[in-house]
């Protein structure tokens, strides 16, 4: 699947060029500053490019405690991802995880998944999902293991500059209002228009949160109630890559400045918006679970080049 | 069960909060409906019982979902497959809820006298 890239307002120093989909997990080079290119996994070319920058992994819904058919076996297959991780000959600067880490938010989904992805011997920052604030304290527990750590406001957002790109890890998983979608809330966004106040307009953002930012499918709820707010406040920024999860599949979507993606889960599928009844886990025939896991390349060209977006099977990794 | 204490706690704390508009579980021989979370829905959407029913929310789902009252008055706990929740009604009136994990779950409980 590939489809063009028909933006070129804005200089491609400023853009993306190239990522990867490694099965779960996402490789980014980021170079002098700028998000720049990046190849496979473990690939002499993504070792090249981190030479000048740097490169960072996502990984998402990971759904540890989780053991229906879909995936009996949630554990197993994040540890093949972090495995993959780990067999990276060009080190990641750190991993994003896009939430839903637990299937419960029980301490010991969240013990076995700090041991799974600690393994990896990355520096890993959290944003959580829906699943990791089902706590009794509605995200005390998640707060505690991770938002402390990233001194996170509210809920759990918060900031970080590597190399010259901004981070903004944001929370569109808590108090949730009946009827609604993802959303950020009135403090969230307040602290956002702050935070990005002092940055150049050429700084290079990456936004990664649970839920898309953009309005995926609103009848199964895949999308934010008040993400355009968030995205306002981005618009005069040259270059602004979101990162979600939540819909358990490969998407994505150009918007002016703004690249949307939304990555694949470690646990298990989900269908395609409106081709099932409804969401939820996916079952596939237990062969092809590993194939539906694969790895998709998306490969940003140069201005004016289409935008490639290619899958590869994990099973053929 | 647990869930069967969990509601137990959550009704009391409910009925003090709330002076005794909501109760647990309901008296021996007392009704009770069943609304089946499925395919992220509660099926029925909406229901009308007499005061005093008990409804017992039974997610059928193969992913947790739970039931929140719309301005949160109770809370579920996350239901797994299987799981289910129990409340009791006593005052007439209407009552909506929601999922708190899938908000575009809605539910509306309508009790009569």
């Amino acid at each position: 699947m590939a489809h063009d890239d028909d933006h070129n307002g804005v200089s491609r120093r400023h853009a993306l060029e190239c990522m990867i989909w490694a099965g779960t997990g996402v490789l980014w080079t980021v170079s002098g500053g700028i998000p720049q290119s990046a190849g496979l996994l473990g690939s002499a070319q993504a070792a090249d490019a981190s030479a000048k920058g740097f490169t960072f992994l996502q990984i998402s819904d990971s759904h540890i405690g989780f053991s229906k058919p879909a995936n009996p076996h949630a554990d197993d297959t994040l540890k093949e991802a972090i495995d993959h991780v780990k067999a990276l000959k060009n080190k990641p600067s750190f991993m994003l995880h896009t939430g839903d880490i637990t299937h419960l938010s029980k301490p010991e989904e969240f013990d076995l998944a700090d041991k799974l992805i600690g393994s990896a011997g990355v520096d890993v920052r959290y944003v959580p999902g829906e699943h990791d604030v089902v706590d009794e304290g509605t995200g005390k527990a998640y707060m505690e293991r991770y938002g402390k750590k990233v001194q996170a406001k509210g809920a759990g957002w918060y900031s970080f500059d590597q190399n010259g790109v901004h981070f903004i890890g944001l929370n569109n998983v808590t108090n949730l209002k009946a009827g609604g979608l993802g959303n950020l809330g009135h403090d969230q966004l307040e602290w956002l228009e702050d935070d990005v106040k002092g940055l150049a307009d050429s700084t290079p953002v990456v936004v990664f949160a649970h839920i898309p930012l953009w309005t995926v499918y609103p009848q199964w709820g895949w999308g934010t109630e008040d993400s355009a707010v968030a995205l306002g406040y981005l618009k005069r920024f040259g270059s602004v890559t979101v990162l979600n999860g939540h819909i358990h599949q490969l998407m994505q979507k150009v918007e002016g400045n703004v690249t949307f993606h939304t990555a694949r889960s470690t646990a298990f599928p989900q269908p395609a918006p409106g081709t099932a009844p409804s969401p939820g886990p996916m079952l596939v025939p237990a062969e092809k679970l590993r194939s539906v896991l694969g790895i998709r390349q998306v490969e940003f060209k140069q201005s004016g080049s289409p935008l490639a977006v290619t899958d590869t099977a994990l099973a053929d990794a | 069960m647990p869930v069967k204490n969990a509601t137990a706690v959550i009704g009391l704390a409910i009925a003090a909060a709330f002076g005794a508009s909501l109760a647990c579980a309901g008296p021996a021989g007392a009704e009770e409906v069943v609304v089946k979370i499925e395919n992220f829905t509660f099926n029925p959407p909406e229901v009308t019982v007499k005061a005093g029913t008990t409804i017992k929310w039974e997610n059928d789902d193969d992913i947790p979902h739970s039931v929140v009252e719309e301005a949160t008055k109770f809370r579920s706990k996350p239901l797994d497959t299987g799981e289910s929740f129990e409340m009791s009604f006593k005052d007439a009136g209407t009552v909506t809820y929601f999922c708190g994990l899938h908000p575009h779950m809605k539910g509306k409980i309508t009790v009569t006298p």
